[in-house]
């Protein structure tokens, strides 16, 4: 990791430690820690840290950002920081200079279509929309005849009907009819919905990844204090275990995101390496999503299971982070359909090219 | 803490792709010659001596080591990935594997170095079989119960016990065993093993085969009766063999072998798919895939960690973990998909066999250097828990 890598990670780290310790957070029923968290991370530049100087924003490195995408995962961070930063990647493609304040992008679904229409409007649905209530602005991707286009639109423009993730954060359906966007462009040659998705997976492996880390972290520690049968849990053999496999599915997920966001920061095509690293890391965080946490919630008992304890803020993200920008089970469908089409003997090639 | 678990993305640098070609092309060769059939894993492949000496020639055995001993100076990474072209073209690699990956590595840390000139650089030819005598009939997890006694003798130690479970002993030329040269102590039940360098085909030592559940005869029951191994022989410090034998577990338990070893099924399995998989099949195998790569981005990070020079015990034992009981469940979900694989695909005979006989290699995966349950008490430890 570069030295610069290191100070705007570090910077994110210290603001969330200051500003959202996942204890404060879940006692703080009023949501009152959202806004000066987002000052201060506007104020850091980290939601544009994807965008460049003169597009409004702080110019920071693909892998500048993913890192700080880890570290938010590692805090549970329940404000639209990795969406804004991706609107904000999305608009950059097409060079649209970027608004102040919270942004989302849609669609965040491979299966929803927004259409632009002759007339310049867009229109079409997208469903499960990370944080579309709470942002000003959305970034759309948008398929008309001449190919994909990037599109500023304001989200006052669209109909936006509320929904909640499992981790309890709005994942919402937007509906655009005839939005006349604030503006458009042309998106780069071949890009298409599939690497605004890749791209989505990759910023939601990182936060999985992330969260796993800080639930192996909270469960040895829980472990090393609960006392039952007159020994610390994690004294107990079957406990041991369970929490070494918690490490492993941890470290796994880690390997993955890290390996795709590596990928993605020093690839110039969204080429068949590019899709096995990004669909790859997208499939294993979800299943260490899975393991992972049912293995923390086990160690921690009853405890775990209350809205009290700070465990489900990681685990039910995780969890819910597994459905954004294409779910596991898509994700392996479209891998597996790309290695049978290139066939048997190039699946190795494939796999050791990376 | 978590820190230690970080599996930094390193990626194989172009000199490690070029070698990569070069492995091909030779493997290739091989193939279209006759040596080995890489859609037959259970040959009878003991020995394939000739085939040795040509990946020697080469200069693919004791890549890491100085020059001065044969070796070739080149990195962990060039070296990792002539082991995976190896293995997942179905190489017999047998014969040079212990020797070039485990035993080397050991004598050049620790044999005097009149032996180091004689053995490495016929190690680096492929001239040389090495077995590794750990386990004993009641000591296999429990590696420092082992009974197997080293006495002092004029000029070095008589050897009187059982090794078993030992692989290739039957073709090897050299041992590396542990044997007990003092009795454990009230404070360190570790202490009191020595390591030794051990001549096979000499008096005093008798190799008895033992048949496996795949049909296949690769480990040996060994017995040593006032079996004298000279002073010289011996490898480091006396009673301190467990903290060497703990050093060396990183070499063993993160490399591709440890993922790759029913791999060849999954090549025949999207063979039999065919260009077209229906939703089932297509999300099996991308799954499948999917971890598969991501081990393997692991395996090739704990490779950059020994290039660094670190002792990455506890990633390695993930690693082996995750890797392990993913080869072991592979033929299985294979077998799961296959089941709608249209009767007449091309290869569906071969797929057949060698799913027969990688569900039958699978019970040992987890059990071979080192148990699942025992990798898990290292990464245990490694967490801070004991
Ligand atoms: C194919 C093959 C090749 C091998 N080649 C070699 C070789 O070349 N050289 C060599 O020295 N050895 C070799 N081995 C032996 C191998 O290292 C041992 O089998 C292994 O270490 C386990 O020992 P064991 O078989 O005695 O089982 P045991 O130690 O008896 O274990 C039986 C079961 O109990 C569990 N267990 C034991 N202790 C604990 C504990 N403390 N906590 C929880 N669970 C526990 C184990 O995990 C296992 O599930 C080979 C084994 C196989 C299968």
């Amino acid at each position: 990791m570069a030295e610069s890598e290191n100070i705007v990670a570090e910077t994110a780290e210290k603001i969330f430690a200051d500003l959202a310790d996942a204890q404060t957070i879940n006692s703080d029923k009023n949501g009152s820690w959202k806004a000066p968290l987002w000052q201060a991370l506007s104020d850091a530049g980290l939601p544009l840290a994807w965008v460049p100087e003169d597009c409004n924003g702080s110019g920071a490195s693909l892998a500048e950002g993913f890192s700080v995408l880890s570290a938010a995962g590692r805090f549970a961070v329940a404000v639209p920081l990795a969406e804004t930063m991706l609107a904000g990647w999305l608009l950059a493609q097409a060079r649209i200079a970027s608004p102040d304040g919270e942004m989302t992008v849609a669609p965040a679904s491979p299966k929803d279509r927004i259409a632009l229409n002759a007339d310049g409007t867009l229109s079409g649905r997208a469903r499960g929309v990370p944080f579309a209530k709470a942002a000003k602005h959305i970034a759309v991707l948008a398929s008309g005849s001449n190919g994909f286009s990037i599109a500023l639109v304001e989200a006052g423009a669209c109909r936006i009907e509320a929904g909640l993730g499992l981790g309890g954060d709005n994942s919402d359906t937007v509906t655009l009819a005839n939005v006349k966007p604030v503006a458009i462009k042309p998106a780069p040659k071949g890009f298409d919905q599939t690497s605004l998705m890749l791209m989505g997976g990759v910023a939601r492996s990182l936060q999985i990844a992330g969260a796993l880390e800080s639930m192996l972290e909270i469960s040895v520690r829980y472990s090393n204090e609960r006392v039952a049968f007159e020994k610390k849990i994690s004294k107990f053999q079957a406990v041991q275990h369970n929490l070494a496999k918690l490490a492993g599915e941890s470290a796994a997920a880690l390997a993955a995101a890290t390996s795709a966001a590596d990928a993605v920061a020093n690839s110039t095509s969204f080429d068949d390496a590019f899709f096995l690293e990004a669909a790859a890391a997208k499939i294993r965080c979800s299943e260490a999503a899975e393991k992972g946490g049912a293995i923390a919630h086990q160690v921690h008992g009853a405890i775990g299971f209350t809205i009290e304890h700070i465990l489900h803020r990681y685990s039910l993200r995780a969890l819910a982070w597994r459905d954004d920008f294409g779910s596991e089970s898509y994700w392996a469908v479209e891998l597996g359909k790309l290695v049978a089409d290139r066939g048997a003997d190039e699946l190795w090639p494939l796999v050791a090219s990376r | 803490m978590t820190a230690a678990l970080r599996f930094d993305p390193i990626r194989l640098p172009p000199e490690c792709e070029k070698l990569r070609k070069e492995v091909r092309a030779f493997l290739a060769d091989e193939i279209a010659a006759g040596t080995f059939d890489p859609h037959k894993p259970n040959r009878e492949d003991t020995d394939a001596p000739e085939f040795s000496r040509r990946v020697g020639e080469r200069g693919w055995l004791g890549m890491t080591w100085p020059k001065k001993y044969g070796g070739h100076e080149r990195s962990f990474l060039e070296r990792y990935v002539v082991t995976e072209e190896m293995r997942v073209a179905n190489a017999p690699t047998r014969r040079f594997f212990v020797a070039d990956r485990q035993s080397g590595p050991v004598l050049l840390k620790y044999a005097p170095e009149h032996i180091k000139m004689d053995i490495l650089p016929r190690i680096c030819r492929g001239e040389v079989c090495f077995a590794i005598g750990m386990s004993e009939p009641n000591s296999g997890s429990d590696l420092f119960a082992a009974k197997t006694k080293a006495t002092k003798t004029d000029g070095g130690y008589l050897i009187n016990g059982t090794k078993i479970w030992t692989s290739s002993a039957h073709i090897a030329d050299y041992m590396i065993a542990i044997f007990r040269t003092s009795p454990p102590t009230k404070e360190n039940r570790r202490h009191g093993l020595t390591q030794f360098l051990v001549k096979m085909k000499q008096p005093g030592i008798q190799v008895n085969p033992i048949g496996q559940i795949t049909g296949q005869y690769e480990f040996n029951e060994v017995v040593f009766t006032d079996y004298f191994v000279p002073d010289d022989h011996v490898l480091g410090e006396i009673d301190g063999a467990w903290k060497q034998a703990t050093s060396e577990l990183a070499y063993e338990r993160s490399g591709p072998e440890r993922f790759l070893e029913t791999y060849y099924v999954l090549t025949e399995l999207v063979r039999a798919v065919g260009k077209n998989p229906d939703t089932r099949s297509a999300e099996g195998i991308g799954r499948l895939v999917a971890q598969l790569h991501t081990m393997r981005r692991m395996s090739v990070s704990v490779a950059g960690m020994l290039q660094a020079g670190k002792e990455p015990v506890v990633e390695a034992s993930i690693v082996k973990d995750i890797g392990t009981v993913w080869e072991q469940q592979l033929p299985h979900r294979v077998r799961d998909l296959a089941a709608f694989v249209e009767e007449n695909a091309t290869n569906r005979e071969t797929l057949e066999n060698q799913l027969s006989f990688a569900i039958k290699t699978a019970p040992k995966l987890t059990i071979q250097g080192g148990t699942t349950e025992v990798l898990r008490g290292i990464i245990a430890r490694g967490l801070g828990l004991r």
